[in-house]
């Protein structure tokens, strides 16, 4: 069945964005977008009223009916309405949950695997081996008021005794649920089936107890599925129900509302797996940026919930430090001074950077923000811990373990970045940058931002689970996703290795469509910048004896890349990348290479 | 005619304030619609559930977890004291028994063969809740709390550390653009809600805290010295719950700055006069400002001015810039073109010209904040 139009919101914190999708001569592409303020606060208190505002700008761009009194018309009469009408949800602080397990890096971990993969932000784990006395974590839990626990632990036919002993810790805490004082805290038990009548009986009364299936059944399995489903239950039949509005809201979508992080990673989760790529995503907001990222099939969401550019600015420098900020700003400037203008701007957030220099700090921190993040996201995005290896003795030397980390850079395909400093940015170039600097991408790298950050409405368009219209609203999803979400910026090439300053550490020759031909030797330190537009390139990679592009050192790669808005970026720089510890040499090398990319105006 | 919407904080002669006061779990609500109420007045009270403490009977007497039964002296729901015996193995032949005291007192909340292990729970922690401000109940919240109302002088500061605080004002400088130095303050000022000028230093803050003043009111203060009084970097501003004697509310922002004019003028209007004030401070969606009640003297039921924020910046308007450069100039609005301009940056935003000290400056209406006048 054809969707002649598709109308999707996503309610934020603080914006209400909708979004028009229409099938024109059988093609899917956005046609019109509106935004308004969210109402869930007071005055308003009703989460549709800033819903119909962003709908009204659409029917004002448009000229098109879609609302008809208080309602949006689905599915469409006499061409007044929209076929289907869906939305996400991320107002009054998101789903905000705590999980627990018995051990933290294993059943704790893939807990907290689940939690984030549903589009939670996860308040603490806790686990029986975490360090704290249960006289702490009882207060820990009554003082967090979850939306939701999830609660695991044990392999099934395991002891049974460890889990109790959490369950009897979470029932002595007696948690309330953050909205609202008239009903139970949901509690999702994904643990040692034996343990389950023993959970009930210690549980039952105290919560509303869900039981789903073990999240981790045996070492070797990781099970997120039963648990990232009843999350997305529970938060539609209680937490969202307790939210102004969202009752009305839910009458009128098609489909579940999702989570606003759990539908843009099941987006994600979707495009690697239908292109067969390895996709790092990244959404930089005021509060909290959330990394993405689907490496050898296996997709992992990070929340750094303290890193953000207003609201928590000031944590970014506390956790980098303010040297690691300064290294990045290309003038020099009274560290005082600079410390109180970061503070002013988390108290006043919704400024924005009028002057050059200003521009110059916020990216700086950006920088600072988007590396910290992906730091804690690699950290996160491991294999399974605590299973036991065959070893040989060629592995003898080699001091890999579980649980080592499944980003691996000279993989990545695409780096796709969002939030307000990537995707507004004055010129691309400074997107490009930003993302490159602070992902430090290896081999070849496609580089995209998203254009308006529709991926949350495209990530529950793809998850509509109807038989008549999911396949095609899935087709419709992937669609406006390649030709409207994303803005293609280009390709990075970087080589890795160490060589000595000043040699060539890649020659690369690109064979353009229309026959022209460019030919560039790349030193160590070296950035480059090749003007080509977004269309397929053939190229011949060779890089020094001691570098490799992705094929091993010294070894060539042929292969079609992509330009972009900025171009063929050419990073000869090392990884990690150095940046001199003298002032002057410091500030020189920022010069030279931001003049590369022709990142900023001249004054700069 | 243009206007924008910009976010002012209040600063208001004379309004209604409402305060809702809530427990954290239900209890018992003491007070009635219409009863007139002070600040220390007690509004609810409600009992928390005690602290609960774990005790490992099995592993602590070296028995299996399916045995605790058996050595148990007493089961779910009884009272004991600290030191009664709880638990006792039979030993061999009567001999080499091991024992269990309470190491707490409480109630025996529950026993688990699964675990081997007894919850014990002390005795309930009562909470009271109390009027904050003076006023009159306007709504009671079954089991959960009251509404008050206050007619009143009502301004808001950008940040503040420190939760509620009461006391009479005092203003320590003679001009809104004075530092509030260690000089000006002294014992006498325990207790007391001070007001200062432009900036307070490190040095003098502290000395605010060795007296005791209940509150600091002022300009500026630098962001860097805020680790030194709560003992970390401060990353989000989400604050209210510090332990520090003395409450601060910046009005301004970080740096050297003057209080605003109308800001220091109702203060010094209502000087010696009882104030209640919060710093708390939530810059999030939800926003929570920190605050100054004034409670006024005359009837509840005054025409109630609002803020003229609520209208928007507007040709005429006296604004103030929020972000550098021109950080903290004033100046009177002269048009709001409605097409987008590019700044330094090259960042295109929607602007206002604005007239300061005779010069014209173009600036993001972003950067703007209303200042209010009557």
């Amino acid at each position: 069945m054809i969707l002649k139009s598709i109308l999707a919101t996503d309610c934020g914190s603080t914006t209400t964005k909708a979004i028009l999708i229409e099938n024109i001569d059988g093609k899917y592409r956005l046609t019109f977008r509106g935004e308004a303020p969210t109402t869930v606060e007071a005055p308003f208190e009703d989460v549709t009223k800033g819903v119909l505002n962003a709908v009204m700008e659409i029917e004002e761009l448009s000229g098109k009916k879609i609302i008809d009194g208080e309602n949006i018309i689905t599915p469409i009469k006499n061409n007044e309405g929209v076929d289907i009408y869906i939305s996400t949800s991320s107002a009054g602080g998101g789903l905000q949950m705590m999980v627990a397990g018995v051990v933290k890096s294993m059943s704790g971990e893939s807990a907290e695997r689940a939690a984030l993969g549903a589009g939670s932000i996860v308040m603490d784990v806790m686990a029986s081996n975490d360090g704290r006395l249960p006289h702490e974590k009882i207060k820990r839990i009554r003082e967090l008021r979850p939306d939701m626990i999830l609660l695991s632990g044990g392999i099934d036919g395991g002891t049974v005794s460890h889990v109790v002993e959490l369950a009897e810790i979470l029932a002595a805490a007696n948690p309330q649920p953050r909205l609202g004082q008239n009903y139970q805290l949901p509690v999702i038990y994904a643990g040692n089936k034996k343990a389950q009548s023993e959970i009930k009986k210690t549980l039952e009364k105290k919560v509303d107890l869900d039981i789903v299936d073990n999240i981790r059944p045996v070492l070797e399995t990781e099970n997120l599925e039963p648990s990232r489903d009843k999350i997305h239950d529970l938060f539609m039949e209680h937490v969202m129900q307790q939210a102004p509005g969202y009752k009305k809201l839910t009458s009128w979508t098609n489909a579940p509302i999702m989570p606003t992080p759990g539908a843009v990673g099941s987006l994600i989760e979707m495009i690697a797996e239908k292109e067969n790529i390895s996709v790092v995503g990244v959404d930089i907001g005021g509060a909290t940026t959330d990394i993405f990222s689907v490496f050898q099939k296996k997709f992992n969401r990070t929340v750094s919930a303290n890193l953000g550019m207003s609201y928590s600015i000031c944590n970014v420098l506390a956790e980098s430090g303010l040297d690691n900020v300064l290294r990045w700003v290309p003038f020099d400037i009274d560290r005082k001074e600079l410390t109180n203008r970061i503070g002013n701007k988390m108290i006043r957030p919704t400024t924005i950077p009028q002057s050059l220099e200003e521009l110059l700090i916020e990216q700086a921190i950006a920088r600072e923000a988007l590396r910290l993040s992906f730091k804690q996201h690699k950290e996160f995005a491991v294999g399974l811990k605590g299973i036991q290896r065959k070893r040989t003795i060629s592995d003898a030397f080699d001091q890999t373990s579980s649980g080592d980390s499944l980003v691996n850079m000279m993989d990545l395909d695409l780096l796709v970045g969002s939030g307000g400093v990537l995707s507004h940015a004055p010129r691309r170039q400074q997107s490009a940058k930003m993302l490159i600097d602070s992902f430090m991408p290896e081999g070849i790298t496609q580089l995209a931002v998203d254009s308006i950050f529709m991926m949350p409405q495209l990530g529950v368009l793809a998850n509509i689970d109807k038989e008549d219209i999911g396949e095609e609203a899935r087709n419709a999803a992937l669609e406006v996703f390649h030709k409207d979400c994303l803005i293609r910026l280009g390709t990075c090439l970087s080589p890795t290795g160490t060589v000595k300053d000043g040699t060539i550490v890649l020659n690369a020759k690109f064979i353009f469509q229309d026959g022209k031909i460019i030919e560039k030797e790349l030193r160590r330190n070296e950035i480059y910048c090749i003007e080509a537009k977004y269309e397929s390139i053939q190229v011949e990679l060779t890089p020094h004896k001691k570098m490799d592009i992705g094929s091993g050192k010294g070894e060539s790669i042929k292969t079609d890349i992509y330009g972009g808005l900025v171009g063929i970026i050419l990073d000869g720089r090392d990884r990690p990348i150095q940046i001199p510890s003298d002032p002057t040499e410091r500030l020189s090398c920022l010069k030279k290479w931001s003049e590369a990319l022709n990142e900023y105006p001249k004054k700069a | 005619m243009a206007h924008s919407y910009t976010p002012g904080l209040k600063v208001l002669k004379s309004t209604i304030v409402e305060k809702v006061r809530r427990l954290p779990i239900k209890g018992k609500v003491t007070k009635s619609v219409g009863d007139i109420l002070s600040p220390d007045d007690i509004v609810a009270t409600t009992d928390l559930p005690g602290n609960v403490q774990i005790i490992k009977i099995a592993s602590m007497l070296n028995i299996g977890p399916a045995d605790i039964f058996d050595s148990l002296k007493v089961k779910e729901g009884d009272h004991v004291k600290k030191g009664d015996l709880i638990a006792q193995t039979e030993g061999i032949f009567g001999f080499f028994k091991s024992e269990l005291f309470a190491p707490i007192e409480g109630t025996i909340e529950s026993i688990s063969d699964i675990t081997g292990q007894i919850i014990m729970r002390e005795a309930p922690v009562p909470v009271e809740i109390d009027a904050y401000m003076s006023g009159s109940v306007k709504t009671v919240i079954p089991e959960e709390g009251v509404a008050i109302v206050t007619n009143a002088a009502f301004i808001q500061g950008i940040f503040g550390i420190g939760g509620e605080a009461r006391g009479n004002i005092n203003i320590l400088v003679k001009d809104r653009s004075k530092e509030l130095t260690e000089n000006l303050i002294n014992e006498t000022h325990k207790g007391k809600i001070i007001v200062g000028g432009s900036f307070i230093s490190l040095k003098t803050f502290k000395k605010a805290m060795e007296i005791e003043v209940a509150g600091v009111v002022i300009g500026g203060f630098n962001y860097y010295d805020l680790e030194e009084i709560l003992g970390y970097k401060l990353g989000v501003a989400i604050t209210g719950s510090e332990e520090i004697n003395t409450s601060l509310i910046v009005t301004e922002g970080y740096g050297n700055i003057q209080m605003g004019k109308r800001t220091f003028e109702l203060l010094s209007k209502h000087n010696n006069n009882f104030v209640s004030i919060n710093g708390a401070t939530q810059i999030r969606a939800g926003v929570i400002r920190p605050e100054i009640v004034i409670p006024l003297k005359e009837n509840v039921l005054d025409v109630i001015k609002t803020s003229d924020s609520n209208m928007g910046i507007q040709k005429g308007s006296l604004v103030r810039v929020i972000r550098a450069p021109h950080f903290g100039s004033m100046g009177m609005v002269l048009e709001l073109p409605p097409e987008l301009q590019k700044m330094e940056s090259e960042t295109m935003v929607r602007v206002a010209k604005i007239n300061v000290d005779g010069n014209e400056l173009t600036i993001p209406r972003s950067n703007l904040e209303m200042v209010e006048t009557d």
